[in-house]
């Protein structure tokens, strides 16, 4: 069984988003993706600066099995991105709640509102 | 115990095989070179000749091919490569040619290019071919430039986006980003097939085309294509066929029919050419008549009885050093004129009953995603009863345990645990039955003894390999190798 946060926003791409403040979030991909692709070893982020748009590519997660497109759920600015997923992408099999991929400063906090709350995201696993 | 060293692990400082001619050019000094003369001493074997040969006879036994046994690789169509074919390649009228010996020379070997561009024709529906593209991926690079040169003769620069389905394979969003154009995918439907208000969607005056596999990489028949090429074409795209499952219609279905305006076909699936391994392949392009100028350069005519080499000014240029991988190319015509018309006729039909007859036995034991006939090739979502969560990876790799090789597993990306199973029609149905045992053995050791498929292959000269290992490492050479065996002390 996956696990899913409650505490979390989730898109049907199957990344989560956490809440820093108003209009601050960290983005990861899901216990369930990082199940599904398997071994990952290989994780391709964009750089702080670079700006993401919802529901376009920002990046790729590569695991034995294949490469995957990361799907941004949000629209704004990278303002950090986690570093240590370069030298050790297993963190994110490890534990993909904890291993964040990008930190972003939204352009419009209501966009939020168009995602899966964590009851949701179960219903569609 | 079986032999298990690199030729280097065998090497000893000054021993030869083998002794060069006395330097008859005395003029020339080594120094001269001056900066370009290397700083260290390359890292070659040094082995005498018999330890070449044991060496080379020894990892040889090792090899696993279509001629050791049952090898249902999806979608690379591993058929059995006949005898005859290289019979023919080896005689001396074909083997030795030059590709600047003077044409009446050569007439032969320029006959031979020219049927076998005629047969595909008559076999795939459209009107020319050229034989020159190397090998699959190549013929889809060619066939995108010869679209995208299409649109641009016309003055119609603004077609740069291809449409493509998301269970395309992988080579063809890749061949369109390399032909300087952007893929556009679409989703497909719960029955795998493409979905038509998706097309539509996406349909505008930006399209160059779009690329299909049909049969798709599910192994099932688009049933809408006509629909699918209709759109297309009012929209002002081209459409075209990617040949890596022509093997399902061979003789009963051809895709110029179908509506398609440029295919690749891969001669070393459909048409029994030895690959895997990294090749030779080859990919002839074929295209409808009025894209014929477009094709590359050489192209082989005929004036009467005379043929004859021709550069055409409107085509996209020269893509391969002068006619591709022609011996290839011979072989496929050799397996063409040797199964002849009727015959060839057979081969889609009875690919496709062998693929489903697997489907029909295996589909209790593995889950089958969709319903429904497949074509030439099945696949299943992983172990149908699963209480250890067994992978379809542990399941591929225990086959190796049974002498057979694996079939494609993880692709399409559809599904989680996709194991694609093409048996091709070459295989007896005695084959297929023991493949069929032994798939049901192994869904049954899933249950009863899962650490076994956990660690298989147990049998093989290199057992469970770590994947993650090798990924993250990259060791290339056995230069890499002392390097990594360096760095860890």
């Amino acid at each position: 069984m996956s696990k899913v946060l409650k505490d979390l926003l989730y898109s049907k791409s199957h990344e989560w988003v956490k809440k820093l403040n108003e209009e601050e979030v960290l983005i990861g991909i899901s216990d369930y993706a990082a199940k599904q692709l398997g071994s990952i070893v290989f994780v391709d982020l964009p750089e702080a600066g670079d700006t993401v748009e919802a529901e376009s590519e920002f990046g790729a997660v590569e695991s034995v099995k294949a490469a995957s497109d990361l799907i941004s759920p949000v629209t704004g600015e990278v303002i950090e991105i986690n570093e240590e997923l370069v030298g050790e992408p297993e963190l994110v099999n490890e534990d993909p709640y904890s291993a964040w991929l990008i930190k972003v400063k939204l352009d419009n906090p209501e966009e939020l509102e168009e995602l899966l709350s964590a009851d949701d995201y179960e219903e569609i696993l | 115990m079986m032999y298990n060293k690199l030729i280097f692990e065998i090497s000893q400082p000054g021993r030869v095989g083998y002794s060069l001619p006395k330097r008859q050019f005395t003029k020339y000094d080594i120094k001269d070179l001056g900066n370009h003369l290397r700083q260290t001493d390359a890292l070659l074997p040094e082995v005498s000749e018999l330890d070449c040969v044991r060496h080379f006879t020894n990892i040889s036994k090792k090899n696993f091919g279509v001629e050791n046994g049952f090898y249902p690789l999806g979608s690379c169509t591993m058929k059995y490569n006949p005898k005859i074919n290289e019979e023919l390649v080896k005689t001396m009228s074909f083997a030795k040619l030059h590709p600047y010996q003077p044409i009446s020379t050569v007439q032969g070997a320029l006959r031979a290019y020219y049927e076998l561009q005629n047969a595909l024709s008559e076999i795939s529906g459209l009107e020319e071919f050229s034989l020159n593209p190397f090998a699959g991926a190549h013929g889809e690079l060619v066939g995108l430039m010869v679209m995208k040169e299409y649109h641009m003769a016309r003055g119609d620069f603004k077609r740069t986006k291809v449409i493509v389905p998301d269970s395309a394979h992988g080579t063809n969003p890749a061949s369109i980003t390399v032909c300087g154009m952007e893929a556009v995918e679409i989703v497909s439907n719960d029955q795998g097939m493409v979905d038509i208000e998706a097309l539509k969607a996406v349909l505008n005056d930006e399209i160059a085309g779009m690329m299909l596999t049909n049969p798709n990489t599910l192994g099932i028949f688009e049933k809408d294509i006509v629909e699918i090429t209709k759109l297309v074409h009012e929209a002002g795209g081209l459409m075209y066929y990617d040949g890596a499952n022509l093997n399902a219609l061979l003789g009963k279905v051809r895709p110029g029919d179908m509506g398609f305006d440029i295919m690749h076909i891969n001669l070393h699936k459909t048409f029994s050419t030895p690959h895997g391994g990294g090749g030779p392949g080859s990919g002839p392009v074929g295209v409808k008549d009025f894209l014929i100028d477009y094709l590359p350069n050489p192209r082989v005519k005929k004036l009467e009885d005379y043929y004859y080499v021709a550069n055409v000014g409107d085509a996209i240029g020269q893509i391969s050093g002068y006619f591709g991988n022609f011996l290839v190319a011979l072989r496929a015509y050799s397996y063409i004129l040797n199964l002849g018309k009727e015959n060839l006729m057979q081969v889609g039909p009875l690919a496709t009953l062998n693929a489903n007859y697997v489907r029909q036995a295996l589909k209790n034991d593995y889950y089958l995603p969709i319903e429904g006939y497949c074509m030439h090739e099945v696949v299943f979502d992983g172990l149908k009863d699963n209480p250890h969560e067994i992978r379809t990876l542990d399941v591929a790799k225990r086959l190796l345990d049974y002498g057979m090789h694996a079939p494609t597993i993880y692709f399409p990306l559809l599904f989680h645990q996709s194991i694609m199973i093409e048996p091709t029609e070459t295989e007896s149905l005695q084959t297929i039955n023991d493949f069929i045992d032994v798939m049901k053995k192994i869904a049954k050791e899933a249950k009863e003894d899962p650490d076994t498929l956990r660690n298989a292959p147990l049998s093989t000269p290199i057992t469970r390999t770590d994947e993650v290992f090798a990924a993250k490492e990259m060791i290339f050479s056995y230069k890499d190798y002392l390097e990594y065996i360096n760095s860890k002390g």
